[in-house]
This record gives C-alpha cells, structure tokens and sequence, in this order.
C-alpha cells in the first residue's frame, strides 16, 4: 500500500478513480430509474467524434468531447422526447455515427490506435495534475447536482406526466439529466474509457438495488459501491499487470453477481404471497355465488394482475370478481 | 363564483386526428364530476388536456378562473395519472413517493419543513398507508399502488383532485377501499374530476356526470342509477327497452 502511495501518478489516478467512482452511479442511479440504462454507452460513443476533433484541432480532448457529448446528449433527449416509431433507429445512426466519425477523425489527425485506445479503455495511470483538476472539478458538480436536486429529479425520472402536473419544468430536469450523464461520460473516459463508462453508471446501481428499498439509499450505496470497484480495480492495477478500466467493471460485476443470490432471497420472500404457478385456463365457468368470501387485499389468496383486472389465485385457478360471483380465468 | 375547471370548445388532436371535437365542461367548487366512457372514447384525453398534458388545437381551458397557459399554481391541483404500478426503474419507498406530491410547495433546495412532513405524513393516514410508509412501493398490491399514487396527489394539499381511471385493474375491495378514501376529502369540500369506465361502486359518491363518446360529449347531467346503466358502455339506449344480462356466464360484449 505504502509503496503505491509513493508513486505521484498513483496517487493521482486514485483520486480520479474515486472521483468517477461516485459521479457515474450518481448520475446512473437516475438513468435506471428512466430506464435509460444504455444512454451512458451512446453518449460515450458520441464522444469519440469529441476526442477526435480535441486531436485534429490541439485543444484539450476532453474539453472537446465534454462539448461533443452534451450536444449528443440533448439530441438523443430530443429525439426520445419526439417518442415517434422511428426514433430508435435515429439514436442508433447518432451512436454509430458518432464512434465511427471519431475513429475516422483521430485517424486523420495523426493519432495511432495507441492514443486511441487510451480514450477508448481508459488510462487511468497517465492522468496529469491538470487532469485531475478538471476531473475533480466537474465530478464535484455532477455530484452535488445529483445529490442537491434529488427531490426534483427524482419526480421527473419518477413519473413525468405526475411531475410536470406539479409545475415542475420537466423539459429542463430531463435535459439536465443529460447534460449530467455528458458531463460523466468525459470525467470517467480516462479511468474507465469510453466504451467501459456506462457500466459503471449502471452496475453499481443494479447492485444496490439487490438489497435496498428505497431511492435515497439506493442513490448512496451505488455511489460507495462504483467508488470501492474504481479505488480496488486501479489499486489491482498496480500489483497485476492488467488494463484498470476493465478491471474496475469486472470488480463491479462481480459485486452484482455476488450479492444476486442475496436479491433473490429477498424477492422471494416478498413473492411468498405471490402466485409461481397459475393454470392460465379461459374457461369461463362459473363458481357458485355461495363462495365463502370476497378475494381482496388480506383474504391470503395471492392477487395476479391480469390485463385490465385483479384474479384471485384459488387452489390452482384464477377467481375473477364478477358482479355476485368469480368467473374462472 | 366562477367555476374551478372551465372546458370551452376544446379540441385535442394527435397525430393530425381529431380525439376530441369541441368538447364544453364547467365543474363547480366542492362537485364530483365523473367522467365516463367506453375505451377509447376520448375521456382520459379530456383529464390530459384539462391539466396541460396535451395541447389544445382549439378551445381554452381555465383552471381556477385563470387559463392554462398563464395558470401556476399547481399545488392546488393533485393529479393522479393512470399507472398500472407506482414503481420505475430504480426502488423507491412509499414516503419517498408520496413525498414528491409535495414539490409544488417546496424551495429549491430547502430541507422538507415541518408543515411539508406533516401534510405527507397525513396524505399516508387519509389513504391509510402510514405503517407501509417506509416499505418499497413494487411489493405493494395493486389497489395499494393506487392509494400511494393518491396520497401522492394528496401530499400538495389540493383545492382540486383530478384521477384518471382510478378504479381500472383494481379489484372490488380495493375499488370501495377507494371510494372510502375519496369520501372524507369530498367531505372536507375537495372538487373532484375522475375518470371511469363505469360508476360502479363509486356511485355514491359522484354528484354529477359527463359521458365522452367518439370524442363528443352525449350526456351531462345527473349520474346514471344502477337500474339505468347509461354510462356502462358510454351512452343511453333511450329508444330500447332494458335488457337483463344474465348474471351467470359473460356479458355479450
């Protein structure tokens, strides 16, 4: 330990991964909770375009592709937003667009496949001082937004409809959601890299929600989870000769694996009052209307919703309330 | 005294077709307005509009004698969407839920106030969901999802309740659960606008309804008794005589 914290670039790398590790399941957590999970990964692949034009132009990459990927972000909310049939394949022509005019623009600037890889895969061991300050600057932001505006936040990602009825602007909250995860993308492309960085919004997220029932401790679990793979994986890094990126998603998956089993316990529990296994017959008989009680919320019949009503699970067959009777579903 | 939702000629149009043609509807302080009819006839549309989900292609609608585009005092409104389950992507307990009701009357960054605990802690007695206020909302039933989604509404302290299909999938004794928690707020003089594909138990209830059909208001008055089944698919058949369906086997519809 003592000899990794002697190494100036060590320490610098450490503080990124930290920083990273807390911003990215922050702004994650409300990413899942949109079930926008795979936003992260298109932005990232946006952002190539941005790394390529910082090389072809000598600004900063990152200052180019923070650029280039808030630009992506918004059009990729825009287009969601529209919500018509074809906006799929549109945010596919913006993600492909956006990783192969990048790999074609670093091409053109010079940069080898090395460099690119770097931006790629993460290189977490050749952060500059000046990269930490940036780094630790935006995640700082990214982190006291996501924290500071939880109770707006999380309505919007909640339930759109219900938030904009409250008279929140929903438009700003949803586009700042995005900046944010922009914003991200470019603070974990030297730990994690590019191609990496949605997993680690992501993972740490699907972790915690294993064992939490609320927002708020899901929130701040993800966040120690993606800060403890991030400081473990480049820590890993030092005494393994292996890639820290990839290391640091693999610990986080392996996280998620790990505490599956203790998800499922938990689950089924709560599914003990809960159908596993229901005939699904539409017969339609009828059962005498001397049945001996009305199926509701506490009679220890297991309720399954069924298309538009609640059925009752009834030694292996579903009671649907019909006027004075059940019909058998 | 001017009405608290005022409906004038309005026109939704989606995707270039007409859901609703010109539809008028005045609701007064402390009236249960229901609105009714079949799938598709257009009603759900009328709440969106009615809250400034969905724009209007012609028409006005007045909240409180003031019109939707000038209108912001939200948190006397409490809408209750329709949602086959409370829950997204990420867990979230029922008080965090219910809590975000009350945002209309929160600061930006400002810790909850005392008056803003206790109007949410109050919202989870009304709909009697105070002990599961702490569990997460996807392990509650359906109708129990559907009291959380109301105390949520609730948490704002609303002069108005609008609830579109609060009693769709959800089984009777949840539906009368339902209306025995809408009874104390109609009682406390709350106006309420809600949406249903029939009266059913919330007969009681509703002083005054409004049939939607194809997109055209064809009933406004008193609510349909139970031997009058006039809003059960959406219009009276004045002309024909009553028809008993038998109470065994399916409706022929």
């Amino acid at each position: 330990m003592v000899s990794m914290l002697s190494y100036d670039f060590m320490q610098r790398a450490l503080v990124a991964a930290m920083l990273t590790g807390l911003a990215a399941p922050a702004v994650g957590t409300y990413l899942v909770q949109r079930r926008l999970a795979l936003m992260g990964d298109g932005i990232g692949h946006i952002a190539v375009t941005g790394v390529g034009l910082g090389l072809l132009t000598g600004w900063a990459p990152p200052l180019t592709a923070v650029m280039v990927a808030v630009v992506g972000a918004v059009l990729i909310e825009l287009i969601r937003e529209k919500g018509n049939t074809g906006g799929d394949v549109a945010l596919a022509l913006l993600f492909y667009g956006g990783i192969a005019g990048g790999v074609l623009v670093v091409g053109l600037a010079g940069g080898s496949a090395a460099t690119l890889n770097t931006y790629l895969f993460g290189s977490v061991t050749t952060v500059s001082p000046s990269d930490v300050w940036v780094v630790a600057g935006l995640a700082v932001t990214v982190v006291s937004v996501s924290v500071g505006l939880m109770p707006q936040l999380f309505a919007v990602c909640q339930d759109e409809e219900f938030a904009k009825v409250t008279g929140l602007n929903v438009r700003f909250y949803t586009l700042l959601t995005s900046v944010l995860a922009a914003v991200t993308v470019t603070v974990a492309m030297r730990t994690v890299g590019l191609l990496l960085v949605s997993a680690l919004m992501v993972v740490p997220v699907a972790t915690a929600q294993q064992v939490t029932r609320g927002f708020r401790v899901t929130l701040g679990l993800a966040m120690g989870l993606g800060m403890v793979a991030c400081l473990a994986g480049v820590s890993m890094s030092f005494y393994v000769n292996v890639a820290p990126g990839a290391t640091i998603v693999v610990l986080a998956l392996g996280g998620f694996v790990a505490t599956w089993p203790v998800g499922a316990l938990l689950r089924r529990r709560l599914r003990r009052s809960s159908p596993t296994e229901v005939r699904a017959v539409h017969d339609l008989e009828t059962v005498p209307v001397t049945h001996p009680h009305q199926h509701g919320d506490d009679c220890g019949h297991p309720a399954v919703l069924h298309v538009d009503h609640v059925d009752y699970v009834h030694d292996g067959h579903r009671h649907t309330a019909h006027d004075d009777h059940y019909d058998e579903h | 005294m001017t009405p608290i939702v005022q409906v004038a000629d309005v026109v939704v149009a989606q995707s270039a077709r007409p859901v609703l043609h010109g539809v008028t509807l005045d609701v007064r302080a402390g009236e249960v307005v229901a609105i009714l009819g079949p799938n598709g006839s257009g009603k759900s549309t009328l709440v969106k509009a009615m809250v400034g989900l969905l724009p209007l292609s012609a028409g006005m609608v007045q909240l409180f004698g003031v019109p939707l585009p000038r209108f912001d005092e939200w948190n006397r409104v409490g809408y209750v969407p329709q949602r086959a389950t409370a829950a997204s992507g990420v867990p979230a307990t029922v008080r965090e839920v219910v809590a975000s009701g009350r945002l209309s009357r929160r600061r930006l960054l400002r810790p909850l106030r005392n008056a803003d605990r206790a109007a949410i802690q109050d919202a989870l007695d009304v709909v009697g969901m105070a002990d599961r206020a702490t569990d997460g909302v996807a392990a509650l039933s359906g109708g129990q999802q559907q009291r959380v989604l109301i105390a949520r509404a609730l948490a704002s302290e609303p002069d108005l309740f609008v609830l579109d299909e609060p009693t769709a999938g959800v089984d009777l004794p949840s539906q009368e659960a339902l209306v025995e928690t809408l009874r104390p707020l109609v009682e406390r003089g709350a106006t309420i606008v809600l949406v249903a594909h029939e009266v059913g138990v919330m007969h009681s209830l509703i002083d005054h309804a409004v049939v939607i059909r194809d997109g055209h208001k064809v009933y406004d008055g008193e609510p349909p008794t139970a031997e009058q089944p006039a809003s059960f698919h959406g219009h009276a058949h004045p002309d024909r005589p009553t028809v008993h369906v038998p109470l065994t086997g399916r409706w022929p519809w």
